[in-house]
């Protein structure tokens, strides 16, 4: 069973090291989560993008965040990845299988992938 | 929505919003009636917003004039036969007491009864978005409990986040373990 004495080890491992916030350089993930964007699937896509951000080791350069309705409703589940010096990516009607693909070429070859961005997609 | 679960994200997320520092989700399932309740110690509302959230064309929210997420808890409740309260008392009101209670019960042998899904995804949702702030869930089913508060985690991690990958996983793993344990 699961134990608070397992939770203290993961307290010791963990306190070292640097975590990234909101508000510190790096790549930011915002996945949209108001009522249209958890109708339309958004908690298992931002499941998605925390699991893959971990499997790739990439937690010290990416953080993943919500949000409430950005007002493009038809479009969701809403992903937009905010980037130092780049311009704003916005990928749409997100799935957890679209999330792994941004997570392996984006956010970690830095390959926007277009074809899931707002301007290829049509509502 | 397909299942409650993500009906009580989305409800649980007002509670955020209200400037909770407890949001509490409480679930007892008991003679195949299950009563869902969000309680938070966030602003509360004042009597005609309380009457208006039910409406689907009133929201908080400014980009656009429909707020779906209270009239979507009532439709789901109200198909059942159940039936959604909301009691709440503003900052204005009583300074130290404040707070909203939205409680919905639902008729489980109703067959416009929605299951009620991945209730754990949804917590670890809300922990993952807002790990400064606490949540209490609940979900007594026939006498035994599944549990987590995340006040204790806190006293244990100290200043290490919540949101932290190994942290979700060992609330995953927890919870997992204790729906496991029920007979």
């Amino acid at each position: 069973m699961k134990s608070l004495a397992e939770l203290q080890a993961i307290k010791n491992r963990m306190k070292d090291k640097v975590i990234l916030r909101d508000g510190m350089e790096g790549i930011r993930v915002v996945v949209g989560m108001a009522t249209c964007g958890i109708a339309a699937g958004a908690r298992p896509v931002l499941n998605a993008f925390v699991e893959g951000v971990n499997k790739e080791d990439l937690e010290d350069k990416v953080s993943v965040t919500q949000t409430g309705c950005i007002g493009i409703c038809q479009y969701e589940p809403v992903v937009e990845v905010f980037e130092a010096g780049k311009e704003k990516i916005t990928y749409v009607k997100m799935t957890p299988e679209k999330a792994q693909e941004v997570v392996e070429k984006h956010l970690k070859g830095g390959q926007v992938i277009s074809e899931y961005t707002i301007g290829a997609v049509s509502a | 929505m397909k299942e409650l679960s993500l009906n009580i994200l989305d409800v649980a997320e007002n509670s955020v919003k209200a400037g909770a520092s407890l949001t509490q989700i409480l679930l007892t399932e008991k003679d195949n009636v299950l009563t869902i309740e969000i309680v938070d110690d966030g602003c509360g509302m004042d009597e005609d917003v309380v009457r208006s959230v039910t409406d689907p064309f009133y929201t908080t929210r400014t980009t656009r004039k429909v707020g779906m997420g209270i009239p979507l808890l009532k439709l789901a409740c109200e198909q059942t036969e159940g039936q959604l309260t909301i009691e709440s008392t503003t900052i204005e009101e009583d300074p130290t007491a404040h707070g909203t209670h939205v409680t919905a019960t639902f008729n489980m042998d109703h067959i416009d009864f929605m299951p009620l899904g991945d209730v754990s995804s949804s917590v670890l949702t809300l922990i993952q978005g807002h790990p400064d702030t606490d949540f209490l869930f609940r979900h007594e089913k026939d006498g035994q409990v599944v549990e987590l508060d995340t006040r204790q985690l806190r006293e244990v991690l100290e200043d290490v986040p919540l949101n932290s990958y190994d942290v979700l996983e060992w609330i995953r793993e927890y919870l997992r373990e204790q729906y496991e344990a029920l007979s």
